[in-house]
């Protein structure tokens, strides 16, 4: 552990930490995210143009923070973890509304959502808070590392943004999951949080409610609710195997599929690809995943660990809820389909977490060469 | 870190981490299959189904423009309406061989280059499902030909459109501004949902700057429609909500007579109720009609526009820069008042010219032999060059500039539409950053009778003149007097736009307002004064002040020359300028003229004045009599 950094010759070292495996898979990713993107904004080279522009913002986070070491970040955690949380309190105050709720931050220069930071920062902390705990830890340690879970997906929660409560809530449990909790303590953690669903049906606001009651109905409300799950479905469905073709997706250029460009791009993906495209596409996500497990597992601590862990798997579950939304399976919670949906505050988190895998990856070849 | 994983077995946690990863990537092979599945069940095993949902019957959203909101004057005169137009679109998809269809089209209306220049470069930018308009603004003729051969054109297609309409051509024109058709400019920066149906946007005056208030909300049809996208028929109507009305401030009748006192001459009328700051005449001439705009001015018509001598397109009103001349020195005198520099019966003797000490350079009065002995009040009444190159002398530049600006000049007034100008008030600091030079003595001189760097709009003097009716209350001025809650529930028809309240004008001794006022009415109703040729009937008293703006550098600079209307060409005549409010004791209306290159204020410009105060004042008929 001591080794962190510190025991690296300058022979034989890249002249950049990067993973040359990871960064092929989403170089494929953000470039179907391109091609898909061009032909869902109808030809608008403009939004294309722009989404390239988050693009290479989003790389040049990865290869900066690819260059430092994971011990630094360790260091960094708790700071990154608590400033987070600032934000996520400042956000309800002085925040930006969009859609009824209040998710953005003006810095003058940049817009953002603080709480795609804390997709980051969260398992970062929670990694730092167990790494020297035994494993695996007790339950005192558990419910403190509940609690620093609870507390941004709470706010968060409050702005109101559900899908990325939950969606930060899982990668909270999943870093828990890998430090080491017990089977008997998931099992009844796992029933408080069933038990706790009624309370939690209070809270809901209306909209979020009525997507879930149409998820399990959609026809119930054909023209409202339901009507995107309904179009989205018929898009991917027409596309049967080998899609209509780029360019060539009725549902998604005849303007009946909403939000095209954002949560419901794999509509568009699945329509004009085909099933064979949108199989290859879980193949490249599931590709990028199993690499980052693969980089977590021959960490060399457990802060390194956990950390990989928990970011690969929060790319999973991004991935997942979003196919598994615009296909039907799961509610309309907005999370957007990683490295594919326009919008920029996700890119640049995403790919700033890999790079915070490659540097994992990095430290890893440094202390085994 | 090494410190603490002393107490940790490092192997054993090791392994039980490479357990959780291997469960955990268990999980994402299972959630990937079941993804893979269900991706599988919609496009391979279901795709026959959604193929025929997606071919046959679909259901769209299509939206529902809002109407326009109208607009009013005070009286409620109609000054903006919506009136159907036609347009034919074509759907290129639909139609076999382009060219050949809207070359046919051409016989049976009438195409024109332009035309068929924006269709075409629509036709690359848009997909070739959509409907693309052909043309617009139809005539009937043209609607009835169509009509009889649609079945002939497939794909070809006559919709009906609200289209703007100004009733009153060109009389609020510089008020009003106009819509457009929505350009690529604008719709980078619109709300694309909002305006997803609309076709017009307001570009100009206050159908730019009250654009969100008439535009209203988008509604939206959910419609079913075939494979070849015809409307099979309506599910469900979210009905748009509709553009506010708005009542101007505005008085159109006030407005015309305004125009018709101007004639074929340049310049510009503003007219403000100093109790309220609501504008009540706003004229620009010439004027244009702004329904040229509305579908899209042709290449000509607009070349002739922007190329006329006259600039019409121009808002004298708002963005005409003009040397107040002699207006200003009521509020110069004002200013020398306050600071205490003279007293209002203190006496200098008004010579042919004025000289500062110690330098041989001439600064003339209008009249060749000199005003005589002359206080305050004369000096005003009969307009004294000498005594107010005297007074600004010994304010000096900065205290000038400081009293003048309390009466708006040299910055926005704030008017509630876009594109005012701010005027020049000159001062030590300006002229250091702007022209990189000190300020010389000379200058303040004639900063006194309004010449020199000194310029403002006749919007500013307007607003100064109803500061000095006021006696130093100063106002907003605003064109939107209300919403109208009749087609809007939701407001209570009250709901002015709310500025801070401008600063009022604090003076030493509230007796010199009065010193003041007297010698402007006396400039018009004593025969010595200047504006005599208009006070000497008034049915009412006028306090006013005439003012006459050099455009050319002949007259106070070095020696007399001649000043010889005749031998002059006509754009470097002076200005002729006059401001006024009325009743002189209880005012009603203060009022700004100019008339560009139209020779002394008090024979050129108060007629117009007059004639506007009449028609306010005393009504109808009075003000047609009385109309030079």
């Amino acid at each position: 552990m001591a080794t962190l950094g510190t025991m690296t010759t300058q022979e034989g070292r890249p002249l950049l930490n990067l993973d040359p495996i990871l960064m092929g898979g989403l170089v494929v990713l953000c470039g179907a995210g391109l091609a898909v993107l061009y032909s869902s904004a109808n030809n608008d080279m403009g939004v294309v143009l722009h989404q390239f522009g988050h693009f290479v913002i989003g790389f040049m986070v990865l290869v900066l923070l690819a260059q430092i070491p994971s011990k630094q970040l360790f260091q960094w955690s708790p700071w990154l973890y608590l400033g987070g949380l600032a934000l996520l309190v400042m956000v309800l105050f002085v925040g930006y509304s969009g859609k009824g709720a209040q998710r953005w931050l003006d810095l003058g220069v940049i817009r953002f959502q603080p709480s795609e930071l804390m997709k980051i920062f969260l398992p970062m902390m929670i990694a730092w808070y167990l790494s020297d705990k035994h494993v695996p830890p007790s339950l005192r340690y558990i419910v403190v590392a509940l609690l620093m879970i609870a507390v941004p997906v709470w706010l968060i929660f409050l702005q109101p943004d559900l899908g990325t409560a939950l969606l930060v809530l899982s990668l909270g449990f999943f870093v828990v999951f890998l430090a080491g909790i017990t089977w008997r303590l998931l099992a009844v953690s796992g029933g408080l949080m069933l038990a706790s669903v009624p309370a939690f049906w209070l809270y809901l606001h209306d909209y979020q409610r009525q997507r879930i009651i149409t998820l399990l109905n959609p026809e119930s409300d054909p023209l409202g609710a339901g009507y995107h799950i309904i179009q989205s479905k018929i898009a991917l469905g027409s596309g049967g195997l080998y899609g209509k073709g780029w360019l060539n997706g009725t549902q998604s250029q005849l303007d009946f599929l909403p939000e095209r460009s954002t949560d419901f791009v794999f509509a568009v993906f699945g329509e004009e690809f085909g099933f064979l495209g949108t199989v290859l596409l879980l193949f490249v996500y599931g590709f990028v995943v199993m690499r980052g497990l693969s980089i977590a597992s021959y960490a060399e601590d457990t802060y390194s660990r956990l950390l990989a862990g928990g970011l690969s798997l929060s790319f999973f579950v991004y991935f997942v809820v979003n196919i598994g939304m615009v296909s039907g399976l799961l509610p309309i919670v907005g999370v957007p389909l990683p490295l594919i949906s326009y919008g920029g505050t996700s890119m640049v988190t995403i790919l700033a977490a890999f790079g915070i895998l490659m540097s994992i990856h990095s430290s890893q070849n440094m202390f085994t060469s | 870190m090494a410190a603490r994983d002393f107490f940790k077995d490092i192997r054993l946690e090791k392994r039980y981490f490479r357990t959780r990863v291997y469960l955990v990537a268990m999980l994402v092979l299972l959630c990937m299959l079941i993804l893979a599945l269900r991706l599988f069940y919609l496009q391979v095993s279901s795709h026959d189904h959604y193929a025929t949902l997606s071919q046959e019957n679909r259901m769209k959203i299509v939206p529902v423009p809002p109407t326009r909101g109208l607009v009013y004057d005070r009286n409620m005169n109609l000054l903006a309406a919506n009136r159907p137009s036609y347009q034919i679109r074509v759907t290129p998809v639909e139609v076999g061989d382009l060219e050949r269809v809207v070359a046919q089209l051409g016989q049976l209306i009438d195409l024109e280059e332009h035309h068929l220049k924006k269709f075409y470069g629509d036709l690359k930018r848009k997909q070739s499902f959509e409907s693309i308009p052909l043309k617009v603004n139809l005539s009937e003729d043209e609607v009835a030909r169509f009509s009889v051969n649609r079945h002939r054109y497939p794909g070809v297609e006559i919709t009906a459109h609200a289209s703007r309409y100004y009733p009153m051509a060109g009389v609020g024109a510089h008020t009003l501004g106009y819509v457009g058709r929505i350009n690529a400019d604008e719709i980078q920066k619109l709300d694309k949902k909002d305006y997803s149906g609309t076709t017009y946007i307001g570009k100009v005056g206050v159908e730019k700057f009250y654009e969100q208030a008439l535009h209203g909300t988008v509604g939206y049809q959910h419609i079913e429609i075939n494979a070849q996208g015809r409307r099979l028929r309506v599910l469900k109507r979210i009905p748009p909500e509709p553009g506010k009305d708005v009542m101007l401030t505005l008085d159109v009748r006030l407005q015309e007579v305004a125009l018709q006192a101007l004639g074929e001459r340049r310049g510009s009328v503003v007219a403000i109720e100093p109790e309220t700051g609501e504008i009540l005449v706003f004229v620009s001439t010439p004027t244009y009609d702004p329904n040229q705009f509305v579908n899209g001015i042709g290449s000509r018509q607009y070349a002739q526009l922007r190329d006329d001598p006259d600039q019409p397109l121009f808002n004298r009103a708002l963005s005409g820069l003009y040397p107040p001349g002699s207006t200003i020195k009521p509020m110069v005198a004002l200013a020398g008042l306050h600071y205490g520099v003279t007293r209002a019966d203190d006496t200098i003797w008004a010579g042919p010219y004025y000289q500062l000490p110690g330098t041989q350079h001439k600064y003339q009065d209008w009249k060749k032999e000199g005003h005589g002995r002359v206080d305050m009040p004369k000096a005003i009444t009969q307009s004294s060059d000498v005594y107010f190159y005297t007074l600004a002398y010994k304010l000096g530049i900065d205290r000038m500039a400081e009293f003048l600006a309390q009466f708006n000049f040299g910055s926005r007034t704030g008017l509630d539409t876009w594109g005012e100008a701010k005027g020049i008030l000159p001062s030590r600091e300006w002229k250091r950053k702007v022209h990189g030079q000190p300020w010389y003595p000379g200058e303040t001189v004639i900063t006194g009778i309004g010449q020199g760097y000194l310029s403002a709009t006749p919007l500013q003097l307007a607003l100064a003149t109803s500061v000095l009716a006021t006696r130093g209350q100063a106002v907003q001025p605003k064109f939107l007097r209300k919403y109208l809650p009749a087609t809007h529930p939701s407001g209570d028809g009250n709901d002015r736009n709310q500025a801070p309240a401008p600063r009022s004008v604090e003076i030493a001794d509230a007796l010199h307002w009065d010193r003041i006022v007297e010698a402007m009415e006396d400039s018009v109703h004593k025969p010595n004064g200047t504006a005599y040729a208009v006070g000497r009937d008034a049915g009412y008293r006028i306090a006013g002040k005439t003012g006459t703006a050099q455009v050319f550098g002949l007259k106070r600079d070095g020696e007399r020359q001649e000043y010889i209307e005749e031998e002059l060409d006509e754009k470097l005549r002076d200005h002729a300028l006059f401001i006024a409010f009325a009743p002189a004791d209880k005012p009603k209306i203060a009022i700004a003229v100019v008339v560009e290159n139209a020779g002394a204020g008090g024979v050129a410009a108060a007629p117009v004045a007059k004639a506007v105060l009449d028609h306010y004042l005393l009504g109808n008929e009075y003000a047609q009599r009385d109309t030079p």
